[in-house]
């Protein structure tokens, strides 16, 4: 280190010298510098804001101007934690996020491992384009198109009726919730899963073989391991895009198909109640606080 | 090491998510030539009338026009602040780095309606009413989390011997930055460029709470689909927008996909 | 606006609200007589301009589904060279939401029911008009010039568009004769097939239907319910939940279900029926004998609508006879322009009768609950009616 800093940089620097040797003697300087603009982005805007919703949970509406009140109480997280409506919601909004992620997962592991492992490099091309591709689809337009797929009159009826098979009538259902989620944010695991797949060195697979383990052993005791830091980072997105999703369930739900978002914007948009929907929009950020915070220990945020 | 039965059973599988993605998008195009504007199986008749009628509308133009604004300007910002973090993040260490790269994913990991309904509430608060700029504030703020990750991920993975190689041999931190690093890190910046561009034409949840009466082409779409007299032109506009994103999205793919930067060894 | 003034507002139309919605709960309900004692709105004195301008190239307009089609919007485009940017809302309280702080300097106007007016009116969102610069008002039916839900203290916040009632929507080929009770939509024999709005007002229609069918419940306006009343609606509804495949919010909606197969009865709005009977499908609609809840609306203004010259250019065009009937027709509801019914028949003969635009048309709107928004005071004058955010709790518990 003192050798770099007794070295003089070349004069080709011209006017920048002086600052090059500044960077150089304080390191940190640097780094000060290029944090404090989105640093400060984050800060003034994004956690003001966040800041702001939670102080206003804490507050009430006028109930005929419904305009903000700013009294202090603990009235909406009294309603949230006391109704058992509320738990319910929070429970099958948590329990299809948790299903949709598992789905995902598994959808997307051997599909991962074939782009990444078994495919020439011109098919990996191909296929990750493909993967990317459908984000470019409208999302509306995507579940409106499932509508098309599930609802009593609709192509997998019709299927399956072709193949004198009963109908499946999970149109509107919670069933259908899962199966278009997963199928929505599908990309979203793939990419990360993928990407974990194409890093790992291929000698740590042949070292396994050379010590005789076998390929599922190897699969298990050394791909998934690694790759699982990739799977966490896909989870993160399949697992928080659904439990703030709203418009899928308004799509596509049935009559007990209520998620958080839905109440939350059914608060927001409609009774104008900013209060109580703030108050229950914590507890979605109490429990990605909480699956963020073992993301980061099982490694998910270098593999995202 | 796969066996042949293990290719052929990964082959299978591939080709059935292949289609499961697919299915929902080919019937976005098939739709588009619907004669009824009630989506209903089977197709009742086909016609082309959608695609003119979708030409004349001076409300899609503005939408799509209005996207493409918000997703420029939101990029720009992003590339320019989502590399700076990611440059501050991957060379220093100092207290509070873990909270500081915590912060910076929270946009991408809480659901996009805690922050729309966040910022709709911190505009309505200081008195700052919804415009163009409201939306680019908003959708910034999560690409980004897009570019400093892919940018973060790719500074992981060089090799920081060949920047301290490049000092050795004389070279300034400036034309250090424009011959070595760029090029190494230049194809995952266009990456997260064009991933965030994607997020931001896509978004819908954040755009409702912080649009006015502005209506980007998702929030344009929202609007057809609750109206429903002009259900198929949402299908002309989709099916235009995915063969116009085709070429793109395969060069992305190149870039990132490829396996460039593909580490030789364990480290 | 700094954000000391936007808090200085907040708390000054807080008091002003809060004063308005004593003096409204001391005073009755919302049928109380120009010139009363409640607490003037606070746009009272904003005074309404004498000409309509240039128009500004633009017009935002917050609206039920329908309400400007292409067939009576684009000529008034071509005319008046105001495009139009519309916005679709599922519930008046959503239009109350947008409407907030004036329209927030977005929106110019919005088609409120009766059901938001007043919160309207006394949150200042929305500001007197001139209703001299509509040639057509004076042609209105005299009780839609001046109607309590918009007219107060002889101020005009709005002017009447149309007005009707919430069907009931069924598939003739499940039900070959007409429903003639609500209860096909509480029968367990059609469980999984039934639909209604997913919008807290329904319970009104809930209540209105235990008002015939359980007398000694003792309801007689379904907006006003005791505790009691309350409770006994809610339970329904629930009972009501397992039989419903689909809470609609949009128009759209329920038209899928009920194009689809998913549903074969449900509540609806008459532009649903139309629209599927357009597109050749087995459906009808009809008002049970337990009667119908139903929407009267007015197009009112923003208190800081932007562009307020395309905006009376709007009111002027949708208030003539032609369009006053083409929308009349188009969305199966009564315009308040009474030469309208010549128009109606030319386009669609019968068509004045069959939505009452005729002679019939006094009765028939007796016959009718209009949506008003529940408040606590009930009209004999207690406290003790359930308020409307009790509803839309009450709603996400039914919805489960």
């Amino acid at each position: 280190m003192s050798v770099k800093a007794a070295r003089r940089p070349p004069s080709k620097g011209g006017g920048a010298a002086p600052f090059q040797a500044l960077f150089w003697r304080l390191p940190w300087l640097r780094a000060v510098l290029l944090l404090v603009p989105p640093l400060g982005w984050f800060v003034f805007v994004y956690l003001a804001a966040l800041g702001l919703l939670l102080i206003t949970a804490f507050w009430t509406i006028d109930p005929f101007t419904t305009q903000v009140v700013e009294s202090w109480n603990l009235d909406n997280f009294r309603i949230i934690l006391t109704d058992p409506t509320y738990w319910t919601i929070i429970g099958r909004t948590v329990l299809i996020a948790g299903l949709v992620t598992l789905t995902d997962a598994v959808l997307a592991f051997p599909f991962a491992y074939f782009m990444a492992r078994v495919a020439s490099r011109r098919v990996q091309t191909i296929l990750f384009a493909a993967v990317l591709l459908p984000l470019w689809a409208s999302y509306l337009a995507r579940v409106y198109a499932w509508i098309l797929i599930l609802n009593h009159d609709g192509v997998l009826n019709w299927s399956l009726q072709k193949v004198g098979l009963p109908a499946a009538n999970i149109g509107y259902t919670n069933v259908a919730m899962w199966l278009v989620f997963s199928y929505i944010w599908l990309p979203f695991m793939v990419i990360p899963v993928y990407t974990a797949l194409e890093r790992l060195p291929e000698s740590l697979l042949e070292a396994a073989a050379d010590l005789g383990a076998r390929r599922w052993r190897t699969v298990r005791d050394v791909v998934l391991p690694l790759v699982l830091p990739g799977v966490v980072a896909g989870s993160i997105f399949t697992f928080s895009l659904t439990l703030g999703d709203y418009i899928t369930p308004i799509l596509i739900g049935g009559a007990s198909s209520n998620f958080i978002g839905n109440v939350v914007y059914a608060n927001i948009g409609i009774a104008n109640n900013v209060p109580f929907a703030a108050a229950l929009t914590m507890v979605p950020v109490a429990v990605m606080t909480v699956y963020l915070t073992v993301a980061q220990r099982l490694g998910a945020f270098e593999a995202l | 090491m796969e066996g042949p039965w293990t290719r052929l059973g990964l082959w299978a599988w591939s080709a059935l998510i292949l289609m499961f993605l697919f299915v929902p998008i080919l019937l976005i195009f098939f739709y588009a030539f619907n004669s009824s504007n009630i989506e209903s199986w089977p197709i009742p008749g086909l016609t082309l009338k959608w695609f003119t009628a979708t030409w004349n509308d001076d409300t899609v133009r503005t939408a799509l026009g209005l996207s493409l604004q918000v997703g420029l300007v939101a990029t720009a910002i992003a590339l320019a602040l989502g590399s700076c973090a990611a440059f501050a993040i991957h060379r220093t260490s100092f207290f509070g780095r873990e909270a500081v790269s915590l912060l910076f994913i929270l946009p991408l990991a809480l659901p996009g309606i805690i922050t729309g309904i966040a910022l709709n509430a911190f505009f309505s608060f200081s008195g700052v009413s919804l415009s163009i700029w409201t939306i680019v504030i908003g959708h910034t703020t999560f690409c980004i989390v897009v570019v400093y990750n892919n940018v973060l991920a790719r500074l992981r993975r060089t090799q920081g011997s060949l920047v301290e190689a490049a000092m050795d041999l004389g070279a300034n931190g400036f034309q250090t930055f424009r011959d070595i690093t760029l090029p190494l890190i230049s194809t995952s910046v266009v990456a997260g460029c064009m991933l965030a561009f994607a997020l931001s034409f896509d978004e819908v949840i954040v755009t409702t709470f912080t649009a006015g009466a502005q209506s980007t082409l998702p929030i344009w779409i929202f609007g057809q689909i609750r109206h429903g007299v002009l259900l198929p032109e949402v299908n002309v506009v989709v099916s235009f927008v995915i063969l116009v994103t085709i070429i793109p999205v395969v060069v992305a793919a190149r870039l990132t996909g490829g396996g460039a930067a593909r580490v030789p060894a364990a480290r | 606006m700094s954000s000391a003034e936007g808090r200085k507002s907040f708390w000054r139309l807080a008091c002003v609200s809060a004063s308005a919605v004593v003096a409204i709960t001391a005073c009755g309900s919302s049928n109380t007589p120009t010139g009363s004692t409640q607490a003037p709105p606070p746009t009272a004195n904003m005074k309404p301009p004498t000409s309509v301008g240039a128009g500004e190239g633009q017009l935002n307009l917050v609206l039920w589904d329908g309400y400007a089609d292409k067939s009576w919007a684009d000529p008034f485009t071509a005319a008046t060279g105001c495009k139009l940017n519309l916005h679709p809302a599922g519930s008046s309280d959503e239009m109350v939401s947008l409407m907030k702080d004036g329209g927030g300097g977005q929106w110019d106007m919005v088609s409120a029911s009766g059901d938001a007016d007043l919160r309207l009116i006394y949150g200042g969102d929305v500001k007197p008009m001139n209703t001299d610069l509509i040639p057509d008002f004076k042609n209105f039916q005299a009780y839609f010039q001046s109607p309590p839900y918009n007219t107060i203290g002889g101020v005009h916040y709005g002017i009447s568009l149309q007005w009707g009632p919430n069907t009931l929507l069924y598939s003739t080929k499940k039900f070959p004769t007409p429903p003639t009770s609500w209860s096909v939509i509480y029968d367990k024999a059609n469980q999984g097939l039934v639909t209604v709005p997913d919008n807290p007002i329904q319970i009104a229609d809930a209540a209105l239907y235990l008002s015939k069918t359980q007398p000694s419940l003792g309801i007689t306006d379904p907006y006003e319910l005791t505790q009691k009343q309350f409770d006994a609606t809610v339970a329904l509804l629930k009972q009501q939940q397992p039989l419903i495949k689909h809470y609609w919010a949009l128009a759209t909606d329920e038209i899928s279900l009920f194009q689809n197969g998913d549903v074969t009865v449900g509540a609806a709005w008459p532009y649903q029926t139309i629209q599927l009977q357009q597109n050749g499908g087995p459906f009808a609609d009809t008002i049970p004998q337990e009667g119908a809840t139903g929407w009267a609306d007015t197009w009112m203004m923003a208190t800081k609508a932007p562009h307020p010259n395309c905006a009376y250019k709007w009111v002027q065009w949708v208030s003539t006879a032609q369009v006053q009937a083409e929308q009349a027709i188009s969305f199966g509801e009564t315009p308040v322009n009474s030469k309208a019914c010549a128009q109606m028949d030319a386009l669609d003969a019968g068509s004045c009768h069959q939505y009452h635009a005729d002679e019939t048309g006094a009765a028939y709107f007796n016959t009718i609950k209009f949506w008003k928004t529940p408040l606590s005071t009930c009209d004999n004058g207690s406290q003790n009616c359930v308020p409307y955010d009790q509803w839309v709790s009450a709603w996400t518990t039914i919805k489960g």
